[in-house]
């Protein structure tokens, strides 16, 4: 039976293909691209492009400004999820409904979402409207300026808690169906609070799903720049806007890889401490 | 129809062997149950006859033409799946149809074919249906329906019952027994159930560890197991065994003497428990009562011989005390010698 | 009804709102009449509506072909996901073979890996392959993002369904490939069909790449995204409300595929 042994190679041989040639390939090219400059003999190994990346203007910030929303964002949609995904466990009548509303952000871009939160909070929008009425702001009023990076930040934040919750309660929702009911009823019979039952049986239970979110959220957080390119312009650089800016405005590509290997390192780091501190003992699976 | 012979095979996944040279042969039109614990290798022996696992070595031959290298569906046999395997996207009608429309028939054919298997298994109802709307009972038979609808030469079965419930077990049991006689294709069934073997099969083969290690007509094989392992494994409750020391030939037992076959240190008595009789105290051997189950047609009682355990099948108007002391006695020719250190069966001067 | 179950029901409304409101605002901008878009202070019914601001942003230069070379990335990237993606999902459920391992973690990998660094280079190499500011070119980048979910997502669609079947149809007079379209392409096809639209909308969303790879024939993220801080609100609105429509309703066509296929694609 040679041709069974062969099969599954022959399967896999496309998609591998092409992911080593739009994979791979563009991954090395890109660090490469990085670490070279045009000397006087054409193109040699330097880190000149990261050393122009440092001295950027707007380095410090985009990297300041990129981990003020991770670290903002990526906790706080983590416990909003983990909160859906519990109470859904309640909802008895229109559960499906109710996922579904929670999901629909699910297949929305970042750049849309961004245009979303715009309407509301743009100088004369639904905001300002509420909070004229109220009595708070008289007359439109601009939030997302160079002026108030505070609510800038806040408006940002909000805009992708509204848009990248729902692929965390995707996947946790998809993790508390892989729980047997009969656990948190075990712990019930034994006595256990419901807060202890959400500690003690379900965290654990489930972490090999907010592993998976964690890792997938972060990663994308760190890769945002649409929603904020939409919200607050160039107002708020973050580590992709800025590499999109040297790309698509200077047409430096080389300085714009170095960003790019800036953000791969930080994704990978990110990815690998997630591993590291969210492992569940083969033992224990 | 057609005889199966099994030559030699061996199969190995890596460093772990499921099956040692395993030599067999099935007569044409008959019923064979391969019956072992889980792990024995029952299931692979069937899948390597289907072609659906390849033989380390050996063959397999079918109808005297070696299949050896063919795949399943060169192999001119049929298969009842454990879990049925119903197609859940197509009917009833189309799922017992399937192997004749694969192997190209004319639909008239299909059709009375179809009909002819449906109305032996009383399914004729749910010809239309999808299989998500039948019971387990249901798609059984649309299962065992599929198989007889291609009148196969060799007709496979891997558990095909053990995922009904007790009662529906015993009801299809009855039914196979009466559908496949009348069919009388020969059939290799693989079961862990030692009363669905003994019920259905002309013959089993009992396997343990990758071995062939007893293979004999249902009767012989409960009266005189061929080792220890088939003693404890076929029958229920299982053979009784009493290692008990030899000395001048014979060993003893309360007040039974016994010839023993062999002059070893030690041997092991075997006796099934509705071959002990209870007796009057003096005669036999005392037998202290820990547990009594009465079962409805017998009791069972659950005690010690020498600081052994055995149990006893007593009538069920029986009904000692936990703690009592009886004397019982085996049945004239109802006791299997086995040797102490192998466990293997040995030749008797009093049967 | 108790309080504890009050104060959890409006707990699950006001959480609906949250996803909902925000829809229900752009659409507003969008469907509300140009005159609402500049009014202040905004009403939060519509006065009238129209499909003025829609059909005037449809019109304006541009827009309607980069909304066809946006579907038409999207279905190159959702077919080649299916094709390249399907087969790799089946072999890693079907068969035990050396390196399947090694397969499934270089996979789930390419997920640690930002866009930008695949755009980046891509570039250089499209425009030397002529695949530059092409539908084709971003359809195959983004390919790149689909593949590997899709090949997840096959796997555990193939491993939901048992293998017996397969064996029956083998033994039943099936060679492999028969088996495999008569018997098992017909049950995972809707899980299939679920992973194709959403390698559709992971390509119909898309900015960074559509935008580095395209000039002249952009797709309607890169579009918006290159008119972004020169066109007024309401295009933006409508430009934003375009987007939307479309994820929205594939979100609804595989709502009940979305948790098995997350589900096990963590695994």
């Amino acid at each position: 039976m040679r041709n069974t042994r062969l099969a599954p190679y022959l399967l896999i041989a496309p998609s591998l293909l092409f992911l080593a040639v739009l994979f791979l390939v563009p991954l090395v090219q890109t660090v490469a691209l990085a670490f070279q400059a045009d000397g006087p003999g054409g193109a040699a190994w330097s880190t000149a492009n990261f050393a122009r990346m440092a001295g950027d203007l707007n380095f410090a910030d985009a990297i300041i400004n990129t981990f003020e929303i991770v670290v903002i964002v990526v906790p706080l949609q983590l416990c909003l999820a983990l909160g859906m995904a519990m109470m859904l466990r309640h909802v008895q009548r229109g559960r499906d409904i109710v996922l579904w509303i929670w999901s629909i952000p699910l297949g929305i871009s970042d750049l849309a979402a961004g245009l979303v939160w715009l309407a509301i909070l743009t100088d004369q929008g639904y905001l300002n409207t509420v909070l004229n009425w109220l009595g708070v702001v008289k007359g439109p009023q601009s939030w997302l300026s160079y002026e108030t990076p505070i609510a800038l930040l806040a408006a940002i934040v909000v805009a992708e808690a509204w848009r990248a919750t729902a692929i965390v309660l995707v996947i946790l929702v998809a993790g508390v169906q892989l729980v047997p009911k009969e656990y948190g009823e075990a712990a019930d019979v034994f006595g256990a609070t419901p807060w202890q039952r959400f500690t003690k049986i379900m965290l654990p239970l489930l972490k090999p799903s907010i592993q998976t979110a964690l890792i997938l959220r972060t990663v994308l957080a760190f890769e945002m720049f649409a929603i904020v390119l939409s919200l607050g312009g160039r107002n708020f650089p973050v580590l992709v806007s800025e590499a999109f800016t040297w790309q698509y405005a200077n047409q430096n590509f080389g300085v714009a890889a170095a960003y790019a290997v800036v953000v791969m390192v930080i994704s990978l780091a990110a990815t690998l401490v997630y591993l590291l501190a969210l492992r569940t003992p083969p033992e224990q699976r | 129809m057609a005889e199966i012979v099994i030559d030699a095979v061996r199969k190995a996944f890596g460093p772990v062997v499921a099956l040692e040279s395993v030599s067999l042969r099935v007569a044409d039109g008959e019923f064979l149950a391969l019956l072992g614990p889980s792990g024995c290798g029952k299931t692979t022996l069937l899948r390597i006859i289907a072609g659906l696992e390849t033989q380390t070595s050996g063959r397999v031959l079918i109808g005297g033409q070696d299949v050896s290298a063919l795949p399943p569906r060169k192999r001119g046999l049929a298969m009842v799946f454990q879990n049925y395997a119903v197609f859940p996207h197509m009917t009833v009608a189309e799922n017992v149809g399937f192997g004749l429309r694969m192997s190209g028939a004319d639909k008239a054919h299909i059709a009375r074919q179809v009909a002819q298997v449906a109305a032996l298994l009383q399914i004729e109802p749910y010809l239309q249906r999808y299989p998500g709307q039948l019971s387990g009972g249901q798609r059984q038979r649309v299962a065992v329906a599929r198989a007889l609808a291609i009148e196969p030469a060799v007709l496979l079965m891997d558990e095909p019952l053990s995922n009904l419930d007790a009662l529906l077990r015993l009801e299809m049991r009855a039914e196979l027994k009466g559908v496949l006689q009348a069919a009388g294709t020969t059939t290799v069934y693989v079961t862990h159930d030692q009363t669905e073997a003994m019920g259905l099969a002309d013959r089993i083969a009992v396997l343990h560890a990758g071995r062939i290690v007893q293979i004999d007509r249902p009767t012989d094989i409960y009266r005189n197991p061929a080792t220890r392992f088939v003693g404890s494994f076929v029958g229920s409750p299982p053979m009784n065994f009493l290692t008990l020391p030899v000395a001048n030939g014979h060993v003893e037992l309360g007040s039974l003497r016994l010839a023993s076959p062999t002059n070893a240190a030690t041997v092991v008595m075997g006796v099934r428990g509705e071959d002990l009789e209870i007796t009057a105290p003096g005669t036999g051997f005392p037998f202290a009562v820990r547990v009594v189950e009465p079962m409805g047609s017998h009791t069972l009682l659950t005690g010690s011989v020498t600081g052994q355990m055995i149990r006893v099948v007593a009538p069920s108007d029986s009904r000692p005390a936990p703690g009592d002391v009886l004397h019982v006695r085996p049945l004239q020719g109802h006791v299997s010698w086995m040797d102490a250190a192998t466990g293997a069966a040995l030749e008797t001067k009093n049967r | 009804m108790t309080l504890r179950r009050g104060v959890f029901l409006s707990g699950i409304a006001v959480l609906c709102a949250w996803v909902l409101v925000p829809l229900y605002l752009i659409a507003l901008g969008a469907v509300g009449g140009r005159d609402a878009v500049n009014s202040w202070p905004k009403s939060f019914w519509p006065a009238e509506l129209s499909l003025s601001t829609i059909t005037a942003f449809m019109n304006i230069a541009g827009v309607w072909t980069s909304t066809l070379y946006s579907v038409e990335a999207a279905v190159l990237c959702m077919l080649f996901s299916i094709l390249l993606g399907v087969p790799a999902g089946y072999a890693l459920a079907r068969f035990a073979f050396r390196g399947a391992v090694a397969f499934r973690l270089v996979v789930l990998l390419t997920r640690a890996f930002p866009v930008a660094i695949l755009a980046l280079p891509l570039t250089v190499s499209f425009i030397r392959l002529g695949l530059y500011d092409t539908p084709l070119g971003v359809g195959l980048m983004h390919t790149a993002l689909a593949l590997p979910f899709a090949v997840l997502v096959s796997a555990s669609l193939f491993q939901a369904i048992p293998r017996e079947f397969e064996e029956a149809a083998w033994v039943f007079g099936c060679s492999g490939i028969t088996a495999f379209l008569r018997v098992v392409l017909p049950l995972a096809l809707p899980g299939i069909a679920a992973t194709a639209i959403f390698a559709f909308v992971i390509s119909w969303n898309e900015v960074f790449a559509a935008t580095v790879l395209t000039v002249r024939h952009k797709t309607l993220t890169a579009y918006l995204l290159s008119v972004l801080s020169e066109s007024p609100l309401h295009v933006q609105f409508a430009g934003g409300f375009v987007l939307i429509i479309p994820s929205v309703l594939f979100i609804f066509l595989v709502r009940r595929h979305l948790f098995a296929m997350w589900g096990i694609a963590n695994r």
